[in-house]
């Protein structure tokens, strides 16, 4: 087994212990100050430029990245301080989430200087927000299949097609596009794509908002219009898109948030099931413990892996299967030991968490990669593939 | 791991391979004792492995004890070593000698009057085929360890599902050849949370053992023409396998991790990790045992197959030292005890992580 998937140990630093009574403490004022309400799939749903630039503010943002870009030049071990307690908490991290977690580390490889010295910074500072554009309307588990397209021009790029589901696009600075930069050639289909920085402000680019199941917009359908992307904004060589893509899927995916969305429910359910709790209930509590312990533990192995420098895409994969599994079972079993009607209630916040919580559920096994393809990936690394 | 740690792993490794064979386990089940596998361990040493040098042990640490067991189960291996660790762990916390014959530990009601001990304990692992049973039991405020001969005990044999013993044993007015108080705090409860991690260990490596058997099958077995590996509804089956079995491994090893961070005491947040490790051993058996005949077809629901020697194992480690209900409830408790704002820091307060 241990050939197959690796999760090191990790031995938490002394500062991550400081580190994370500090944000804590900061997390517990916001609250109390009205700063924000604690939110199910707060880094999916909860969008707050504000609450982000104070992030960026603590020093919290690109954490990881080096010092001489613009970074803390922190450990990864405690940017997953900051980032589990910040989805603990239900914090309303969305803006800045995409950047921290993926564009920025795309940018310092990959970005020219100039292009990554004037973004980089923004990032950090929690003034820069990024989304990802890989969907299409025809292009979802086969990313390959990419079809929007960048036409060579005078002294730059022409763009013309659409991304779906772009997270987060209406209240992002830059969306990174995965785009087709030669004719697909169905023997070599990773080939001829490329990643470019789109400006969203630039004009052709229309951002339209998506309700999703519970009537919420958190997610877009954006047009290019003979967009002009110049030059300097391509991501390393043209035609190189696809290793970087999958390069950006690896830490995509390799987070805490990936069975800490619903776990503010649980919390707040707790609130009520400590009340002559059944037998059913001590069993139900200690079976998500158990799990969100064991998750948690995995989950730390990867970022020691982040860490030491590897790409932890299979683990990754294997993680996010399991715990996406969880969050959607956490809510099933946390409904058979809560009050029947308990969605006709408005006390305190655990009705609205929990029906966010329930209709939100459906995404988590779907972004970021479907289950189906992380068990492929899974298969792949077992040798069956 | 040090040196001398991979060399007792690698010292285990080798004599499970070379004598723990199907052929050794299906006798042992028929009631041959593998005379030549416990020979090879006393030899070894393996079976004192955690008994300091000075008291003619190997003096290894828990965590390389932890990995043996971890090995022992992936070996299906039909003699009680893990047990065996085990009562010399209990003796050792009672400040008692241990010696190397095979034993087990005894848990259930068991009197001390007058220096004698009275009682029936049931599903005892290993019951018969150990020399010596450590006994747990109430001695006015104090936990006693007390050791006797299993020749003084009256045993009805059982076997469990896995064809092992798994005896009643009763001790009228015996004797102990050895008994002391139990240290660091601990008491009946704790030396089942022991038993209980020690279950997850041997059932960890039992399933990655039969993780390796079910990919192994799955390239070679061959229908409509390809081999059974290359089906997606496999290749999905086997995924969800594998993550069962990082998931077992991860648990049980935190646990393990806690305890030797505890110096082999079952304190507080031992006793949590346990729990959580035991708790999460069902999906983790269920799952894993399922997918695995599955896959191997009717090949594997034969007796000839050894796949058998590793499911019905884990289907009967499930069970021991307290199933999944009963781990999950009391964790449950203790998970209701920390109230919701002690949830969170509850979680992540695990020393280390
Ligand atoms: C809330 C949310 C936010 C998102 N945010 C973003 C974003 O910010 N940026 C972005 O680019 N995308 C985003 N996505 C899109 C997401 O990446 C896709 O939904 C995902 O890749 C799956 O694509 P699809 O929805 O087109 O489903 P499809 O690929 O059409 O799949 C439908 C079903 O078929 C299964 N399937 C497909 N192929 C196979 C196969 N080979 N074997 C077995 N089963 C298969 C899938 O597993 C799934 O169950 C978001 C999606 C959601 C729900």
């Amino acid at each position: 087994m241990s050939s197959r998937f690796r999760f090191p140990h990790v031995q938490m630093p002394p500062e991550a212990t400081a580190l994370r009574k500090e944000v804590r403490e900061f997390l517990a004022e916001e609250i109390a100050n009205g700063g924000f309400v604690p939110m199910a799939d707060c880094w999916a749903s909860a969008m707050s430029a504000e609450f982000s630039r104070k992030v960026g503010q603590r020093g919290w943002l690109g954490m990881t990245w080096d010092k001489k870009y613009g970074g803390h030049g922190r450990t990864f071990l405690e940017r997953y301080v900051v980032t589990e307690e910040m989805l603990a908490a239900g914090a309303p991290v969305m803006a800045h989430w995409v950047a921290d977690r993926q564009s920025g580390p795309q940018l310092i490889k990959n970005a020219k200087p100039e292009i990554r010295d004037a973004i980089i910074p923004r990032i950090v500072s929690g003034d820069c927000f990024c989304a990802i554009g890989m969907s299409e309307p025809n292009t979802g588990s086969d990313l390959a299949s990419v079809a929007t397209k960048a036409e060579k021009v005078e002294g730059g790029w022409k763009v013309n097609g659409t991304k779906l589901w772009s997270t987060g696009a209406h209240g992002c600075d830059y969306m990174i596009t995965l785009l087709r930069t030669s004719p697909l050639d169905t023997s070599a289909r990773h080939q001829g794509l490329s990643q470019f920085i789109i400006d969203l402000k630039a004009p052709g680019v229309d951002i339209r908002g998506i309700a999703d199941i519970g009537g919420q917009v958190h997610f877009n359908e954006t047009n290019f219009e003979d967009v002009f992307v110049p030059d300097d904004y391509v991501l390393g060589e043209v035609g190189g898109g696809w290793n970087m893509v999958v390069g950006e899927l690896a830490l995509e995916r390799s987070g805490p948030e990936r069975f800490l969305s619903t776990f503010i429910v649980l919390q707040e359910a707790m609130r009520l099931l400590v009340n002559n709790p059944t037998e059913q209930t001590k069993e139900v509590l200690g079976q998500v413990v158990a799990k969100i312990k064991t998750l948690r533990r995995m989950s730390l192995g990867i970022a020691g892996l982040l860490q030491e420098g590897a790409s932890p895409e299979m683990e990754a994969a294997l993680v996010k299967d399991m715990s996406t599994n969880f969050e959607r079972e956490l809510l099933e079993k946390l409904r058979k030991v809560l009050p029947q009607n308990i969605l006709a209630t408005s006390e305190g916040l655990l009705p609205g968490l929990l029906r966010d919580g329930i209709l939100r559920v459906p995404s988590s096994t779907l972004r970021g990669g479907t289950n189906e393809v992380l068990k492929g990936m899974i298969a792949r690394q077992l040798g069956m593939r | 791991m040090t040196e001398t740690d991979t060399i007792i792993f690698d010292t285990a490794n080798r004599i499970f391979d070379d004598l723990s064979t199907p052929e050794v386990i299906n006798a042992a089940e028929e009631g041959e004792w593998p005379k030549a596998l416990w020979q090879a361990i006393e030899e070894s040493g393996l079976n004192l492995t955690w008994v300091p040098e000075a008291n003619g042990g190997i003096g290894a640490s828990l965590l390389d004890g932890f990995a043996v067991i971890k090995a022992a189960g992936a070996a299906a291996l039909p003699v009680p070593l893990a047990e065996t660790l085990m009562a010399g762990w209990l003796l050792s916390k009672a400040g008692l000698e241990v010696s190397s014959e095979p034993a087990t530990v005894g848990l259930g009601e068991v009197q001390y009057v007058n220096g004698v001990l009275n009682g029936t304990i049931n599903a005892v692992p290993g019951g018969r085929s150990a020399k010596q049973l450590v006994v747990v039991c109430k001695d006015g405020n104090d936990w006693l360890v007390a050791q006797v001969a299993t020749d003084q005990c009256q045993i009805a044999a059982h076997n469990s599902l896995a064809g092992e013993p798994f005896d009643s044993m009763t001790l009228s007015d015996v004797t102990p050849v050895q008994s002391g108080v139990l240290t660091g705090g601990m008491d009946a409860d704790s030396v089942q949370a022991m038993g209980a991690l020690i279950r997850c260990v041997q059932a960890a490596g039992a399933l990655s053992a039969a993780l390796e058997l079910t990919i192994e099958y799955s390239m070679e077995r061959v229908q409509f023409g390809r081999p059974i590996g290359k089906f997606q509804a496999l290749q999905h089956s086997v995924a969800a396998f594998a993550g069962e079995v990082a998931a077992i491994n991860a648990a049980a090893d935190a646990a393990a991790e806690a305890l030797s961070r505890a110096d082999g005491v079952v304190d507080h947040e031992a006793w949590v990790e346990i729990a959580t490790a035991k708790t999460r051993l069902e999906e983790a058996v269920n799952t894993g045992a399922a997918v695995a005949h599955q896959v191997h077809g009717a090949m594997g629901f034969t007796y000839e197959h050894r796949l058998h020697h590793l499911t019905r194992r884990l289907w009967s480690w499930r069970d021991e030292y307290g199933n999944e209900t009963v781990w999950a409830k009391r964790l449950g408790e203790e998970v209701l005890s920390w109230g919701a704002d002690e949830l969170w820091p509850k979680i992540t307060a695990v020393s280390n992580a």
